[in-house]
């Protein structure tokens, strides 16, 4: 039976939408699965390895036991500060001892001809660690001390040689404050320093890096294990600005992949509508010929599960190909090569792809059984509407269900199905009424219109099912669309070209004016100045705190270091309130303080708090009376901790600013290192650059799996148009033989899927416009732009594709010999 | 050289019908040579099987031969691409079907006027109404063709069929899916309208009474066609005088 109905075309419909369904589900799965291991090891290399653990103290063997048992790779990097020297010029640097491997991810890149420098074309990529006896140091280092190559300098009681210049770091954010000249030793001739004693501040790190699972599981061995005083870090806890970004596009993505679905299910439930009422007359004949309703059942049963079965599996084969496909077009962005994608994808398509078939084909299947045997002799008999309209009733659970478990995130993911069901309903209410309408309005109309709307109210059943489905998958793209552009806008607004990208910190009072004549000299605009005081938190309330207080690691650290604390007569434009309220003017006299409110959360500090700073060794209290909220992905200056001008004006300040400077203009770096001694130059260039070029990439992947659900769309579409071919087969050849010309035939297709399409594509930009909002505002945190061309686009997206598609999709339907279509009608 | 008055409004030539089914190749219909001239009313028989449906979609070119050619009002339809054919068709042609064939989404009066519209005809709405009433479904206008009975159907689609006055009426098996009452009533109701309209009438049948009522009959067995020898001497007298 399923190959005869296969040969009759019965099932291509079906198997079509479910190929494209899971096909386009395990497309997205896969490759999101993909990139998502990308680009998390692309931004781990701005950790130089996917995950670390840092420590006071040295750490022990059990640590190295255990990742070398999981098979992960390691290096040690031992992390000090020491004054470097050269013959009577020195410097305080901060010194790394690597052991070989690394760095574990990203590379390191060396310029081995000192002199060559100002090129950055000449610089190489470092194929191991400094031998024995060798020093490897920054620019900023060889500037100061005057190194050039081959020269010794002294760290601690040893002599090591200079032999290249690091040009790149990988590692270069972990410790994004680390403001001093950096050098790179092997880890063997750390002993003979001398340097390593007790009571030297020294970091111990150990870098980790190997595949996903292995990397999850160590991670989750090590957490309890880990001692006062050691920490784990991975990139998402390193640069809160690619945590976001990830986490945005991932949660793109996997909308994505629900679009897919939710287009799918409507392909599905379209095709097995067909499906049901070609085959009323097979089941009214055989249940006349008295087979039972569980014979019916079964037969159809087996015919859809394995028909189902087949399908998922082309569809799997499908998402895998053009996963390859993507990678291959991807892999020029993603430096490391994808790594290979995980099975778990395929088996999730083939899941969906037979929950999605049994949930949307059970129920009108069920009803198939009980059609009445009367159909035999009246044909027009066939299931009550009510009945198949409610069958629909499963399918919506079982999508439902498939959301919360596809969605990892369960707002979100009630977010869409509530936003879909409730669009469905109120798309169906409206569309009864408007079908209804219309439908009287066709007698005032002529021509192709006419015959338009007659085909419509004939099947108004089939066209508000075609309507709906319609609707829902332009309104599944809009809100794609709409979201797509905020994120990928967000993006690119937080990292605009010109975001600073240097950063000068200690600047004195009395270097603010020779500063600006600098920048004059060399036709750079003046960048913002920011007053800085340093302080130690040292009490909260009547409570006085230490780096032992806390056990959260986030927290040690932040009251072991001082805070970096402005004032500020304005709120800062990227910052905004979150609680309490910003002082005015002529609160500027008062002990007041406004806290971002992460460090406040971290640190439980509450609005009305008394805090004590310890402040150059005496004590500044001030009351918490506002908390702020703070952009911390867009690389501008921003502090923790803001009072008003008068408070701090009294305590050692000094400046700092922040700009951007273009890779030819590094001269212009190396004079301001020479005028201003004193300043220290944090150069976030290459984080920069890395995270652009992250952005660029997640962006280039979210258009390409937009591209995927696209086609799910087209699926719909087809599917949809397909659903009333038989009639309009038949149409076609009556009107044919009474004389219409293709053209004529056509135009009153072509009216009867503009007025389709044009409702479902009003349908479509209103329900976009709600959910769209809800999705940004509330799942994806994103400004959400309220966008009016949005029912433009739907209803021209509707009328122009829904009829193009249909023209298209019944072309051929002109081309058969009407004889041949009227013999199989009668 | 005799001329004859009477151009034929149809004329066939050694057609031949082949279709493809899977392996095989199955010959419905071949040698078939006719004349029909304005006026006459000709009856097509033969057993089911016989080739009369297949023929009758040729001779509208509701399908195309694979040998032959047949002539409409001195067209040769075949060498017209298929818009122009059904353009003819609309013009010269009625149809009527043993299972109607009407619009389901149209009225009835919808479906009389969809030829008329299809030609562009103006008044389409008052000449369907006026055909409607001459089969007596004045009542009926707006209903659709599922809320009317086997015979009520059969009338909306002979007024359909009469609506552009075509010159020839085509008629495959009218009465087929009607009890024997109705069916009769139909047939009167044809031969009325064909007689007002002078039309030319080409009829497919195996009721021998509705056949005796045609001045010509034409029978069709294994798809070719059998008839009575001096009609064949005629007919061909007739051909090579043309
Ligand atoms: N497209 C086709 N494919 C296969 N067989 C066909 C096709 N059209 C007609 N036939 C066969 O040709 C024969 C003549 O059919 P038809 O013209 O409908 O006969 P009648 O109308 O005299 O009953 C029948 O045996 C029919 O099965
Ligand atoms: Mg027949």
């Amino acid at each position: 039976m399923l190959s005869r109905d296969w040969r009759a075309g019965e099932l291509h419909v079906l198997t079509l939408a479910l190929v494209i369904a899971v096909g386009g589900m395990t497309t997205v799965g896969f490759f999101s699965d993909r990139v998502q291991l990308a680009l998390s090891q692309e931004s781990n290399q701005l950790l130089g390895a996917d995950l670390l653990i840092i420590s006071d103290h040295p750490l022990s063997a059990h640590y190295v036991d255990e990742a070398t048992r999981v098979g992960l790779k390691i290096s040690s990097v031992t992390k000090f500060h020491s004054m470097i020297s050269n013959g009577d010029d020195n410097m305080l640097a901060d010194i790394k001892a690597v052991t070989a491997g690394y760095p574990l991810r990203g590379k390191l890149h060396l310029a081995i001809n000192m002199a060559q420098i100002l090129s950055p074309e000449k610089t190489q990529v470092a194929d191991s660690i400094p031998e024995r006896g060798v020093v490897w140091v920054d620019e900023k280092l060889m500037i100061r001390l005057g190194l050039k190559q081959g020269d010794m300098v002294d760290i601690g009681a040893t002599q090591l040689t200079v032999a290249a210049l690091i040009m790149r770091e990988p590692d270069y954010s972990v410790g994004f404050m680390a403001v001093h000249p950096r050098v790179l030793i092997n880890a063997a001739d750390l002993p003979a320093t001398g340097l390593i004693q007790q009571g030297s501040r020294i970091k111990y790190h150990l870098m980790l890096a190997g595949e996903v699972d292995a990397i999850e599981k160590y991670r989750e061995w090590v957490l309890p294990q880990l001692l006062h005083g050691q920490q784990l870090e991975g990139i998402r806890d390193a640069r809160p600005e690619i945590k976001s970004a990830l986490e945005r596009a991932e949660k793109f993505l996997s909308l994505a992949a629900l679009a897919s679905v939710v287009l799918a299910a409507a392909a599905i439930a379209l095709a097995v509508r067909r499906f049901t009422q070609r085959h009323l007359d097979g089941c009214a004949v055989m249940r006349s010929m008295g087979a039972r309703q569980s014979t019916l059942l079964s037969l159809y049963l087996y015919y859809f599960i394995a028909m189902g079965i087949m399908a998922s599996i082309l569809g799997c084969l499908f998402g895998f190909g053009a996963q390859e496909f993507l990678t291959y077009w991807l892999s020029g962005l993603v430096e490391a090569g994808l790594p290979w994608p995980s099975w778990l994808p395929a088996i999730h398509g083939m899941l969906v792809g037979m929950v999605l078939l049994l949930g949307f084909a059970l129920p009108p299947l069920l009803n198939l059984r009980s059609v009445p045997a009367l159909r035999v002799l009246r044909r027009d008999i066939g299931l009550p509407n009510a009945q198949s309209l409610s069958a629909y009733a499963l399918g919506t659970i079982v999508l439902s269900l498939l959301f919360l478990w596809k969605a990892n995130d369960v707002r979100l993911g009630f977010y869409i199905i509530s936003g879909f069901i409730a669009a469905v309903m109120i798309f169906g209410l409206f569309g009864f009424f408007l079908v209804k309408l219309l439908s009287g309005m066709r007698h005032q109309t002529g021509g192709a219109w006419r015959y338009g709307l007659a085909s419509i109210q004939r099947r108004s059943i089939s066209s508000l099912v075609q309507t709906i489905a319609l609707g829902l998958g332009i309104m599944a793209l809009l809100v794609l669309s709409l979201i797509r552009d905020d994120l990928v806008r967000e993006w690119q607004g937080s990292l605009p070209p010109d975001v600073p990208n240097q950063f000068l910190v200690n600047i004195q009072a009395d270097q603010l004016l020779l500063l600006e004549d600098f920048f004059n000299q060399y036709n750079i605009e003046q960048p913002p100045v920011f007053p800085m005081v340093r302080g130690r938190l040292i009490q909260i309330n009547d409570k006085v705190i230490s780096a032992e207080t806390f056990s959260n690691p986030h927290a040690e650290q932040l009251v072991r270091r001082e805070f970096n604390m402005s004032w500020a007569n304005d709120l800062p434009h990227d910052n905004k309130i979150v609680a309490g309220e910003w002082w005015e003017n002529e609160d500027t006299d008062k002990a007041v303080i406004s806290i971002e409110e992460g460090v406040a959360k971290t640190l439980g500090i509450r609005l009305g708090d008394q805090l004590h700073y310890d402040v150059a060794g005496s004590t500044l209290t001030a009351t918490v009376t506002s908390m702020r909220k703070v952009d911390w992905d867009t690389f501008q200056v921003n502090f923790f901790v803001v009072t008003p001008p008068r408070l701090l004006e009294n305590y050692p300040v000094s400046y700092i600013t922040s700009f951007h400077m273009q890779p030819s203009q590094n001269h212009i770096m190396h004079e301001l290192v020479r005028t201003f001694p004193n300043f220290l130059v944090i150069d976030v260039a290459i984080v920069i650059e890395q995270v652009q070029a992250m952005i660029a990439q997640v962006s280039k992947a979210i258009e390409f799996v937009f591209l995927f659900t696209l086609l799910a769309g087209f699926a719909v579409l087809y599917a949809a148009i397909v659903s009333t071919q038989d009639e309009r087969i038949y149409e076609a050849a009556i009107f044919r033989t009474l004389g219409a010309k293709k053209k004529q035939l056509t135009r009153a297709w072509a009216a009867e899927f503009a007025i389709l399409g044009g409702l479902a594509g009003i349908f479509a930009a209103a329900g976009a416009s709600i959910l769209g909002f809800v999705i940004g505002h509330y799942a994806l945190n994103l400004d959400y732009t309220f966008n009016p061309w949005i029912w433009l686009t739907g209803f021209l997206t509707g009328v122009i594709g829904v009829t193009i598609a249909g023209l298209i999709g019944t072309r051929s339907t002109l081309s058969t010999p009407p004889l041949l279509t009227l013999r199989k009608v009668s | 050289m005799v001329q004859n008055i009477k151009q034929p409004i149809l004329r066939v030539n050694s057609i031949r019908k082949q279709v493809n089914t899977g392996e095989i190749q199955l010959t419905i219909l071949q040698n078939i040579n006719l004349v029909v001239n304005a006026g006459e009313a000709v009856a097509i028989v033969g057993a089911s099987g016989s080739g009369k449906s297949t023929l009758l979609g040729l001779l509208a070119g509701l399908d195309i031969p694979t040998e032959g050619k047949v002539y409409l009002d001195g067209v040769d339809i075949f060498s017209l691409d298929e818009d122009d054919r059904a353009v003819l068709r609309g013009k010269v042609l009625g149809f009527v079907f043993q299972s109607f064939q009407l619009l389901p989404a149209l009225t009835a009066i919808e479906n009389v006027m969809l030829p008329l519209e299809l030609l562009g005809i103006r008044n389409a709405e008052a000449t369907s109404k006026q055909l409607l009433m001459r089969v007596g479904l004045e009542k009926r206008l707006k209903h659709y063709p599922k809320q009317l009975s086997g015979g009520e159907q059969q009338r909306v689609a002979i007024a359909r069929a009469f609506a552009t006055d075509p010159k020839l009426l085509l008629a495959d098996e009218p009465t087929g899916n009607l009890d024997s009452v109705t069916g009769t009533q139909i047939i009167e109701l044809m031969f009325e309208l064909n007689r007002e309209h002078g039309t030319t009438l080409v009829l497919v049948t195996h009721d021998e009474a509705i056949s005796k009522r045609c001045s010509r009959q034409i029978r069709l067995a294994s798809g070719q066609i059998v008839q009575a020898p001096e009609q064949a001497f005629l007919e061909r007298a007739q051909g090579a005088a043309n």
